[in-house]
């Protein structure tokens, strides 16, 4: 009687490990910024496909810092260091330069936690991807794409999304000089670095992105907040309109979070 | 027949068993030859495809023992210690071995003797065959004294002295010998004659074990292979499991029948004998050879090899599935491993320097991880994407060390707004030849929130008058 009891007892317990370990999909992470988070309302997902665009080349600096900075977000809540997949294609080491350990720890990220994988060509870049995204002791699987190579069509993201559902692995696609596609991604970001805010000695401040959220499946409106990093607390923060630096806002850019849209520039690119 | 320029004069290096019927043989000089035999049927000879050639063969001698060397340029030696019962005993073995390769064409002559050296010897200057034990001595008597591979003025010397064959040599006293013509000569008597024994260097590392099957049917279709190899696999993670041990790098080889050996090799992250995550490891790195596995006639062994064994105790779960985590991370690296190759894998590796060229090493992520030295936590920005190298651009800036106020990146120009700097790096001298410039590094960002790291190469006044401006970096 008592020996069942125990292994009953154990049972419950290993139940409850398991729970621990088997990441439940619909959990969610937030920015950590009230503008969007109040709008946004927990409906972020883990485990989910978010796909990040550049609208020039000159951008993708930003939108990779963005799509790392939305990647730490995800993987706050879970606690433990997991580690960190990216996935590039080599031609891109001279056209952005490639990651830097320093740059990423800058950022918040434990460098030893990222995993960098080169590859050369979009297919081998996607199996790569595909096969990290299975993994589920990762944290996050970072996959940048350039241009609109025929592979990654519906079905290669809907299997994707798939693969991050079951494995709970959040899934970022990264994607620079490209036409908005047909995709199953849960959101869709516009990224564009903003001026920022400057220290002492008119120094350049904490990265600061203008960021648009272009589509987001749970029919959340389309937004621009302007948003700022700080990797102490590894969160974003609001940039109120009023503090912005009087000096130059060129013509046809956003001033505030009032402005409309810039499809414009999206579709300039590509 | 073949011929090779020495001296200037074009002689005689290898001949046929035809040639050498009509009294040809190396040495002789082609016009000799040719006065002789008007119509001889002459090619260049090409040493380095006799080489590869050798290579082939010895790869192929792989089958009959894992311990092969070259001897020469034109022989081979097999370590068949214990190996001659799994092919029924000695003589049948040097029998199997020469029909084998007589079978691919090759003229060979075989002799099985106590020492490398004796055997080596009667091999090409004897007839060959099988020594019994503790008979070297007997068996290299009558062989002339130049079958001991001796420098030209020794065998010279010892033939003026009427010393003609190893037998006479033997009869001599050792100390005056090795007196006039050095110890080496004693030693290689002593090796010939099987009184001294030394190893063979084998030519590949010797496996920590091995499994292997052999078919009386050649097999060709990729999924009997691929059957094969599984089995293959599972009988080595029993003995690895036996030995308390996992491979670190297995090594599959393919012997074909005409010769051919193909080798695959699968290297894990860490000590692994699990027969699934091996078979898939192996299965990526059959998907992504460029040239297929081609079988030809078929392959009569497959070997199955463990280059590199460390001790794997089994694994206590912790509760937490930390391990277990960690566990799939490394199967995954392996993965990716197996299908894009070592060097496209990496982890960051930091070290302790300023000089940000040198501070951030990639390194495979296969690779243990290094002790990485402390890292100065100076808690300056660095950028998140760095060039490598530097890329050179156009800028205006104050003289002599002022942030620039514009520059011209690609073709288009940017206005800088806000600029941190400079952040001089001095290049480490102690380390790099004189006249590498001083780097005052900036942060600068431009109207529309890029923000770039940039350097100018030399000071200006001191170094040099017109410095050059470079982009090291971006930030997000």
């Amino acid at each position: 009687m008592r020996a069942t009891h125990d292994v009953s007892a154990l049972r419950q317990m290993l139940a409850g490990l398991e729970a621990v370990r088997l990441p439940s999909a619909s959990s969610a992470f937030t920015l950590g910024a009230k503008g969007p988070d109040e709008v946004l309302a927990e409906t972020l997902a883990r485990g989910a496909l978010h796909e990040i665009y550049a609208a020039e080349g000159g951008d993708m600096p930003a939108a990779s810092g963005f799509a790392l900075a939305l990647a730490l977000r995800a993987l706050n809540g879970q606690g433990e260091a997991r580690p960190l997949v990216w996935v590039r294609q080599d031609f891109l080491d001279s056209e952005t330069g490639r990651p830097d350990a320093r740059g990423v720890s800058g950022f918040g990220l434990d460098p030893a936690r990222l995993i960098l994988v080169r590859v050369r060509d979009p297919e081998q870049a996607l199996r790569a991807a595909g096969d990290a995204v299975r993994c589920a002791a990762l944290g996050a699987v970072l996959l940048e794409w350039w241009g609109e190579p025929k592979v990654l069509d519906l079905t290669a993201t809907r299997r994707l999304a798939l693969r991050a559902s079951v494995s709970g692995v959040s899934f970022f696609l990264l994607r620079r000089a490209a036409r908005a596609s047909p995709s199953v991604a849960v959101t869709r970001w516009l990224v564009r670095p903003m001026l920022s805010t400057p220290l002492a000695a008119d120094a350049p401040g904490a990265p600061a992105f203008v960021v648009t959220l272009l589509r987001h499946r749970a029919g959340v409106q389309s937004h621009i907040w302007n948003l700022e990093w700080d990797h102490e607390s590894c969160s974003f923060r609001d940039i109120p309109p009023l503090s912005r630096p009087v000096v130059s806002v060129p013509a046809g850019k956003s001033a505030g979070p009032t402005a409309e849209p810039s499809t414009a520039a999206l579709r300039r690119a590509g | 027949m073949f011929v090779e320029r020495v001296k200037g004069a074009l002689r005689l290096s290898a001949v046929s068993s035809q040639a050498r019927a009509l009294g040809l043989a190396p040495g002789l000089t082609l016009a000799d030859a040719r006065a002789r035999i008007p119509d001889l049927a002459v090619a260049e000879h090409d040493p380095v495809a006799d080489g590869l050639f050798l290579e082939r063969i010895a790869d192929d001698c792989d089958r009959w023992t894992p311990l092969v060397a070259l001897d020469g340029n034109d022989g081979l030696v097999l370590d068949i210690t214990g190996c001659g019962h799994l092919f029924g005993g000695e003589a049948m073995m040097r029998r199997r071995v020469v029909e084998h390769l007589q079978r691919h064409g090759v003229a060979l002559q075989a002799a099985v003797a106590g020492t490398p050296e004796a055997a080596s010897t009667l091999a090409r200057y004897g007839k060959g065959g099988v020594v019994p034990p503790g008979r070297e001595a007997e068996c290299v008597a009558p062989l002339p004294i130049s079958a001991l591979n001796l420098p030209e003025e020794t065998v010279t010397g010892l033939s003026r002295a009427g010393l003609k064959t190893i037998g006479d040599l033997a009869a001599r006293p050792g100390t005056p010998l090795a007196a006039r013509f050095g110890v080496s000569l004693l030693t290689r008597l002593r090796r010939t004659q099987g009184f001294e024994d030394v190893r063979i260097v084998p030519r590949r590392p010797l496996p920590a074990c091995i499994a292997e099957r052999r078919f009386a049917e050649p097999i060709g279709r990729a999924e009997d292979v691929e059957g094969a190899l599984r089995r293959l696999i599972e009988d080595l993670g029993l003995m690895l499991e036996a030995r308390g041990e996992g491979g670190r790098a297995f090594e599959a080889s393919f012997f074909r029948t005409d010769g051919t050996v193909r080798r695959l090799t699968v290297e894990t992250a860490r000590p692994s004998r699990d027969s699934a995550s091996l078979g898939r490891l192996f299965e990526e790195k059959l998907e992504a050879l460029a040239d297929p596995l081609d079988p030809g006639f078929g392959f009569d062994l497959i070997r199955l090899a463990v280059l590199r064994a460390e001790t794997l105790t089994p694994a206590q779960v912790s509760l937490d599935g930390r391990a277990l985590e960690e566990e799939e991370v490394a199967a995954l690296v392996d993965r990716l491993v197996a299908r894009l190759g070592r060097e496209r894998v990496l982890r960051f590796m930091l070290r302790d320097t300023h000089d940000p060229d040198r501070a951030v090493r990639l390194v495979p992520a296969a690779d243990p991880v290094p002790p990485s030295s402390p890292v100065p936590d100076d808690r300056l920005p660095r950028p998140l994407m760095m060039f490598d190298p530097p890329q050179p651009i156009e800028a205006l800036a104050e003289v002599p060390d002022g942030p620039p106020l514009r520059f011209r990146w690609r073709r288009v120009v940017h206005e800088v707004a806000h600029a941190e700097g400079p952040e001089r790096i001095a290049p480490e001298w102690w380390r790099q030849a004189t006249g590498i410039p001083t780097r005052d590094y900036f942060r600068v960002e431009n109207r529309e929130g890029r923000r770039f790291w940039l350097f100018r190469a030399g000071l200006y006044g001191q170094e040099t008058t017109a410095p050059h401006w470079f982009l090291h970096g971006l930030f997000a």
